[in-house]
């Protein structure tokens, strides 16, 4: 996808081609121009395998459900209905839900950004009594996984009234430790003659935050906001555990509902699950760049 | 003493959301384990330690472990090999490689949700389109967890991919360039040089890939409601089930302390297995 560009970065660096015979054989043009159509041969044989379920899915949601059913279920579709996916929009209200979906991620990504851009600033530059504690408390949200306070956490927001409600789906993640370490792994590579220079210029904390250190880490930033707007808008046990009612449903809640139609709608299922994907694809195809730097990071070095 | 306020300010929106969300709700986690409630809620009463006894020591407990680690042993090998599979694959300079980047990448689109539901398509045991594929058919109690592994290994395959991608672009071209004169062919390259020096990224997907597989909660949602018989009801599954129900929310918070020390064990042991394997693999 977005990592193209640093594939021909590397290659055009390199004198020698992957995969290339070793040098005390003489490679004949009929062995590599083999060699080149069996790769071609596995890409694309790898290249089915992966989209065959969404193939799958594009026919199963635009065939009649009993024809396609009737005619043993071909890899075609099967007396195409074209306006499935207006039907499919209006039964399962998905203009609503993927409202609800939009409002809640764009909520938890600003505020993630914010809370995590200010609590990295605080652990980058400052130096405040109890800090080592502070950090500590941040490291340890991040050892478990929210299915382990699942159960207190229907309780709180219970207690609060914020069951079905916007805050109820948002609240609890206003905050995360992954961009404030992050954000403040950026913050320290900022050069120190920079700060000085900041300071000698009479900037405070929020004026140097703001003029200088936000926008020497925006590549960082930028990652950590499409990675966290991908990781609210994907949510799933959340939004399913404190929303009963169906009105108040995150588009990925409301797919389950509808792929469980009766068998003569069945398409309607499978076409939901592609209205509710398509925005999310147009959106990392924009910010590819973004989304493969911020899944990476901290997996690969340098 | 402005520098400590500052800073204080700072951090005081992310330690409310903390304070709340995670450090009370861990104090609540453990207290409601130690209560009971009626079939209401309206009413809670002290059972004491005995819950914790019951419900660890318990067969239900002992079942969603022992699934979810099934789960853990399909998916995260497979999803691994394949991974490094299509990276290897796309890692070349070929004439329109980058689409297939693209195409290998793809799954990184779709949430777990929507995959679930690409793959209900594909193997719901009514009118999937392999239903009679048996070895990952829902319909039986042995084989119905390999159809949701199925469904998150291809879910995962686009982030493991792209994982494994930049891994491989990370390798010096010296470092290969030295092998090849010392005449290594490529798939010894490929084995003795390359997957050594992957081996911290591989490191990573295997903890990612099993935190991914111990969280797995849509897939089983929409797939199998945890079913035939219970067979696909993982620990997260089947707390999500009891803490629904006002009369066994103890019994799930119990299962979530039971979580907590799984989840802390378990990062323990990959630490202390992996680590020394990693990196020098020289046997």
């Amino acid at each position: 996808m977005a990592t193209a560009d640093t594939i021909t970065e590397v290659e055009t660096a390199s004198k020698v081609e992957l995969g290339s015979t070793p040098t005390n054989e003489r490679p004949g043009r009929r062995n590599r121009v083999l060699r080149t159509v069996g790769w071609y041969a596995l890409l694309s044989v790898l290249a089915f395998l992966v989209l065959f379920p969404v193939w799958m899915t594009i026919v199963r949601a635009l065939s009649a459900s009993l024809p396609y059913l009737s005619a043993g279920q071909p890899v075609y579709p099967v007396e195409p209905e074209w306006d499935i996916f207006s039907r499919a929009w209006s039964r399962g209200n998905m203009g609503r839900h993927l409202l609800i979906s939009a409002a809640v991620t764009l909520i938890i990504a600003i505020a993630q950004l914010v809370t995590s851009v200010l609590a990295a600033y605080a652990f980058a530059f400052l130096r405040f009594p109890f800090k080592r504690v502070l950090f500590a408390a941040f490291i340890a949200t991040l050892m478990l996984p929210i299915e382990v306070t699942l159960v207190p956490n229907i309780e709180i927001i219970d207690t609060l009234g914020w069951k079905n409600t916007i805050q109820g789906l948002t609240v609890p993640f206003l905050a995360t430790a992954i961009g404030t370490f992050l954000i403040r792994q950026g913050f320290l590579g900022i050069p120190k003659d920079l700060r000085d220079a900041a300071r000698l210029d009479g900037f405070g904390n929020l004026q140097f935050l703001w003029r200088v250190a936000i926008p020497v880490t925006r590549p960082v930033i930028a990652s950590f906001a499409v990675i966290s707007f991908l990781a609210a808008w994907n949510q799933y046990l959340w939004p399913r555990a404190i929303t009963q009612e169906e009105a108040m449903s995150t588009v990925q809640i409301i797919l389950r509902p509808l792929a469980a139609a009766a068998v003569g709608e069945f398409n309607i299922g499978p076409a939901a699950a592609i209205i509710a994907a398509l925005p999310i694809l147009i959106l990392l195809i924009v910010f590819q760049r973004q989304l493969v730097r911020g899944l990476t990071a901290g997996a690969v070095k340098g | 003493m402005r520098e400590a306020l500052t800073a204080y300010a700072m951090l005081a929106p992310s330690l409310i959301v903390f304070g709340v969300f995670f450090f009370y709700a861990l104090y609540e986690l453990g207290r409601l384990g130690f209560h009971e409630r009626n079939r209401t809620g309206t009413r809670e009463r002290w059972v004491g330690v005995e819950q914790y006894t019951d419900v660890l020591g318990g067969d239900a407990f002992r079942d969603g472990l022992f699934i979810t680690l099934q789960f853990v042993v399909w998916t995260v090998p497979a999803g691994l090999v394949l991974g490094v599979l299509l990276a290897v694959a796309a890692h070349r300079r070929l004439k329109g490689i980058r689409f297939f980047q693209t195409v290998f990448a793809s799954t990184v689109a779709t949430s777990v949700a929507v995959a679930s539901v690409i793959f209900f398509v594909l193997i719901n045991p009514s009118v999937g389109y392999l239903r009679e594929v048996d070895f990952i058919s829902l319909e039986s109690t042995s084989s119905a967890i390999r159809g949701v592994a199925l469904s998150s290994i291809w879910q995962n395959l686009g982030l493991t991919f792209i994982i494994v991608l930049a891994g491989l672009q990370a390798v010096p071209d010296e470092v290969l360039e030295a092998a090849t004169l010392d005449g290594y062919g490529p798939i010894r390259r490929f084995f003795r040089v390359t997957l050594p020096l992957l081996s911290p990224t591989l490191l990573f997907l295997v903890v990612v890939l099993t935190v991914f597989a111990f969280q797995a909660f849509a897939q089983i949602d929409i797939l199998t409601q945890g079913g035939p018989a219970g067979s696909t009801e993982t620990l997260v599954f089947k707390i999500f089930r009891l803490a629904l129900e006002p009369r066994t929310v103890g019994e799930a918070a119990v299962m979530g302390v039971g979580l907590f020390f799984v989840t802390l064990v378990v990062a323990l042991g990959q630490f202390l297995l992996i680590e020394r394997r990693v990196h020098y693999g020289d046997r």
